[in-house]
């Protein structure tokens, strides 16, 4: 063979073998949008989850952006999006799906899910979770930070008032008379303790649903096409909420803050909160009395909404970004990272053998309050959730916070928002 | 100072004095409150007890909870790059309108005030468009972009420029300037006070200026310190007020410091600059 | 300088600045006007020409009116209150008052924080049950309120943050001006026998007209611009008693995606700010005294 051959070949081999290299050496990058909506550490945890899963995965590159809040987040990633530079995935909540289908943004997992193993593992998480995450046969959200309303209470202030501290009111009359004894008026008759709060700023809709599925009243239907507002059922649990405040007097007035709801409870306040499962390790950390937690009173059947965020898989992400990002999915929805998170955060760990878990045995066992929430999952319903979500639910929203102000009727507060509701939905109605 | 000959005098001017002072005590109390409550724990957030303890936690706490010195970086570039494009831009412009003979003249300046009522942020729908098309969404430029000709900043200079008596100016083309030289050599000059004013204004303007950096911005590479902050104390977990206030100490305390240590100057070269 | 030399170096001095305000200022003036006769473009779907009909939607939206009538009712409040007190800060700072400088960086603290830091720090204020306000109202023995969550009062409390924010800002110009008066004015209205108050409406107050029409319109402006408050303390809420024009446009064009509509609200919003220009301009501008 002629040397200059040999160098040729030679030359050949090493662009190949360098090419290869490079391309083997060059990660792939996922970028995903989470946001933080209960309290703790929660942007450590992630960045160590991320840091764990790539020394597991050495050639793939987790970034987890901090969006803000659900609200902050949804519109930072419909903002990247519309402008070509969507993120891989994205903890959202789990309502936003039909938005997002309908901006053409999201791509259903299920080409990604092949093996038995994949199916195995979809088929693992509570039903009630996958409620808000398929739709149209296709699975477009996966659950990882999900919650129900729970209903905190403060054990020491039950005592105080005569009540057994143990035993949390079980039913609509229970709270109503719990919160009448727990209600302290100082000598110019000012209330100094609420005996009941539930929150009504932000996203009033989540605890009104708590309200409703107890009243066996549905709110949509699982297309998201249509909404149910003005049902009877529905005026009733709003005429329950507005009691509360206006005749049993055991309720603050006003539109109350959801951000304020766990320090007014820390700080003596009131006596019994509605908020979400997810504040439970916060709670936990801030109360300094004994405190419980319990499944939110039942009217005709006990209920609470589920809530929280999926991931959500972005159309715009390339190929191998996409199957990337399905490991990490796959990887921080197992069972022993569920069953971390919800330890971390308070969220409920989504599927089943993550409570089988010995860290998760372990954890219940001291600390029993966590499974409340997974118990109350059997009696949980789908969130509320359509075509146009943000705007449907201002709807619901506005009428609930013109009847706790008083300014309409629960009827008719109801009737206007239905009204809204139907006109916005009318083009998905084919 | 002027000796006002309808100072108020004896009891009449006790009287002034406290309503001056009840209204500049009710004025700073929020920010003394917030001060207060950033520089002790959690638990007297709620409860003011004035031996409580002090503590720089909170800061630390913040600081480690949002990435502020990027946020802070980021600002002081974006108010950097804007101002230096202002000065250029706007000097240019008023140049031209105060000396030069050009037709359309005075249709164009008045399409420049329009500026003055409809700021970039009014028309925040279209210009985030315009952005996206330019390809230059979530960048400190796009925060600063829509903002670098300013209407305020022509109109202003251009008024100062005017005063300038036409002598120098025809002196300085005498010897043989051109129209930028005696531009750069007679007219900025003279301007100064006038630069100095429209800087501070400028800079506190874009420091503090929040909802089109929110929309146009979506990383921490490009967000700017109100953004931050807002992104930080939006969550809806739990509100510690200790560390939110501590936050927002930190992203207000560059300018708040920079405004005590040269109020003195800030105030005068209003004055100077004879805004009326 | 021949005339197209001037002409030449007129247009080319302005080119830059000219090229940015058109293509962000007036550029999207017209194509708001433009987007607003369309409809919203979702997904695939393009957007098609609907001639009124978003105006017609606008019309029937009760959100608007009260985002409206809102936005006025903040405009009055806060614009003569923010002036008046402006004016009574220079008047106080300006004369021989003990403790000056002091007063003075109090009344002008407020203007160099942001909006979005100072709405947290008051709504931290108005938190019920513990917030200062609380405290100091529960102190004094008046009856607990919930400041920011109920529709009468919440408006009120954004009020009171714009001018806390605002009047040391516009106290400045005031001074100013105030210092540029000569005091022999003020002598010879004395010898004369004029009183304070004459003097003040008199002498005084229309020697400020320049300065006060500079402050009016940045105080307009800041009315229909500066929105961050809501966005920190109430998002409009309750029930869109703090719905301000500026933040219904940010959330139907960034939360609800519907830029058709949100063309349509900012087409009112300009018309608005237009017809507060030529009040300014026109009517005032008759009544300013130049020396």
């Amino acid at each position: 063979m002629k040397l200059t051959t040999v160098v040729r070949w030679l030359g050949g081999v090493t662009v190949a073998a360098l090419a290869a290299l490079a391309t083997a050496q060059t990660p792939v990058e996922i970028s995903f949008y989470y946001p933080v909506a209960v309290g703790g550490p929660i942007t450590k945890i992630i960045d160590g989850l991320a840091a764990d899963f790539e020394k597991e995965h050495p050639g793939i590159k987790v970034k987890p952006i901090y969006s803000g809040s659900y609200q902050d987040s949804i519109v930072k990633a419909l903002t990247a999006v519309k402008s070509n530079d969507a993120p891989t995935l994205s903890v959202l909540l789990s309502t936003d799906m039909y938005t997002l289908i309908d901006e053409d943004a999201i791509v259903p997992f299920d080409p990604l899910i092949k093996t038995p193993e994949d199916q195995a593992w979809l088929k693992g998480f509570y039903p009630a979770f996958m409620e808000n995450s398929q739709t149209g046969g296709k699975t477009w959200g996966i659950p990882f930070q999900r919650s129900t309303i729970v209903l905190y209470y403060n054990k020491e202030l039950l005592k105080e008032a005569g009540l057994d501290p143990n035993k949390a009111p079980a039913n609509w009359k229970e709270m109503a008379e719990y919160a009448n004894k727990l209600t302290k008026r100082d000598a110019a008759g000012k209330v100094t303790q609420w005996g009941v709060q539930i929150p009504s700023e932000g996203f009033p809709y989540w605890l009104f649903q708590g309200l409703t599925t107890e009243n066996n009243a549905m709110l949509m239907n699982a297309a998201g096409t249509e909404v149910y507002y003005d049902k009877p059922g529905v005026v009733e649990a709003l005429q329950y909420w507005v009691d509360l405040v206006t005749k049993d007097k055991v309720h603050p007035e006003g539109i109350v803050a959801w951000g304020t709801t766990p320090k007014d409870f820390f700080e003596r306040k009131v006596a019994m909160i509605w908020t979400t499962t997810g504040n439970l390790t916060n709670v936990r950390a801030n109360a300094k009395f004994d405190f419980g937690v319990a499944m939110l009173p039942a009217n005709k059947r006990r209920g609470s909404p589920t809530g929280g965020g999926n991931f959500y898989m972005f159309k715009q992400a390339k190929p191998e970004q996409q199957a990337a990002a399905f490991k990490f999915v796959r990887w921080i929805t197992s069972a022993e990272r569920a069953a971390q998170w919800g330890i971390d955060t308070g969220y409920v760990a989504v599927r089943p053998d993550a409570w089988e878990t010995p860290a998760m045995k372990k954890y219940v066992a001291d600390f029993a309050l966590p499974a409340v929430a997974r118990d109350q999952l059997q009696y949980a319903v789908a969130e509320l959730s359509t075509h146009d979500n943000q705007r449907v639910t201002k709807a619901l929203n506005d009428g609930l916070q013109a009847a706790l102000t008083g300014t309409k009727t629960p009827a008719q507060a109801m009737a206007d928002a239905q009204r809204e509701a139907d006109r916005l939905l009318r083009p998905y109605r084919k | 100072m002027n000796v006002h000959a309808y100072d108020a005098r004896g009891f009449a001017r006790g009287i002034e004095t406290t309503a001056a002072w009840t209204l500049g005590a009710l004025w700073i109390l929020p920010l003394a409150y917030a001060i207060w409550t950033a520089f002790h724990a959690g638990e007297f957030a709620t409860h003011f007890a004035p031996t409580a303890p002090l503590t720089l936690q909170n800061f630390a706490t913040a600081w480690n909870a949002a990435p502020f010195a990027r946020y802070l970086l980021n600002t002081i570039l974006l108010c950097a790059m804007i101002l230096a494009a202002q000065l250029m831009l706007c000097t240019l412009a008023a140049y031209a309108f105060a000396r030069f003979e050009f037709p359309g003249r005075n249709v164009l300046f008045a399409l420049v005030l329009v500026q003055l009522m409809v700021m970039p942020d009014v028309l925040l729908v279209e210009n985030y468009r315009t952005m996206n098309a330019l390809g230059l969404r979530d960048t400190i430029v796009a925060i600063g972009l829509p903002y670098m000709a300013s209407a305020f900043g022509i109109f202003l200079l251009r008024q100062t420029f005017k005063t300038v008596p036409r002598e120098l100016d025809e002196a300085a083309r005498i010897e043989g300037c051109t129209p930028l030289q005696v531009l750069w050599k007679v007219y900025v000059p003279l301007a100064r006070p006038v630069y100095l004013a429209y800087a501070l204004v400028s800079v506190s303007y874009h420091w503090n200026n929040f909802l089109w950096p929110l929309i146009i911005t979506n990383s921490v590479e490009s967000r700017p310190l109100t953004v931050g902050l807002q992104v930080f104390s939006s969550t809806d977990q739990g509100i510690d007020w200790s560390i939110i206030t501590a936050a927002t100490l930190l992203t207000t305390a560059p300018l708040l410091i920079a405004f005590l240590l040269f109020q003195r100057q800030f105030v005068q070269s209003f004055m100077r600059a004879g805004i009326r | 300088m021949t005339r197209t030399s001037a002409w030449l170096h007129g247009w080319l001095l302005l080119l830059p600045s000219a090229a940015l305000l058109a293509l962000f200022t007036h550029y999207p003036a017209v194509a708001t006007l433009w987007h607003s006769f369309g409809s919203t473009p979702k997904g695939a779907r393009p957007s098609v020409y609907v001639g009124l009909d978003n105006y017609r939607q606008l019309v029937d939206d009760p959100i608007f009116w009260q985002a409206l009538t809102n936005n006025l009712w903040y405009a009055a409040g806060t614009i003569p209150l923010a002036i008046a007190l402006a004016l009574l800060m220079a008047v106080w700072v300006n004369g021989k008052l003990a403790g000056r400088g002091l007063l003075r960086l109090a009344y002008f603290t407020p203007t160099v924080l942001p909006m979005i830091a100072v709405a947290n720090i008051w709504l931290f204020f108005y938190t019920p049950q513990y917030g200062l306000l609380e405290q100091v109202t529960g102190a004094l023995g008046l009856p607990a309120h919930n400041w920011l969550g109920s529709r009468n009062t919440a408006l009120g409390c954004l009020m009171v943050v714009t001018v806390w924010k605002e009047a040391g800002f516009f106290m400045i110009f005031y001074l100013a001006a105030l210092q540029q008066m000569s005091p022999h004015l003020a002598e010879a209205a004395a010898i004369e026998g004029a009183s304070r108050w004459h003097f003040f409406r008199r002498v005084t107050f229309p020697l400020l007209m320049p300065t006060t029409l500079f402050v009016l319109v940045n105080a307009v402006i800041n009315a229909f611009r500066l929105v961050d408050h809501v966005v920190v303390m109430t998002r409009g809420g309750p029930d869109n008693a703090t719905e301000l024009l500026l933040y219904y446009v940010y959330e139907v064009g960034f939360r609800f995606w519907d830029s058709a509509y949100a063309a349509t609200l900012t087409m009112v919003l300009l018309m608005l700010l237009g017809a507060a220009a030529l009040a300014q301009f026109g009517f005032i501008e008759r009544k300013v005294h130049y020396r």
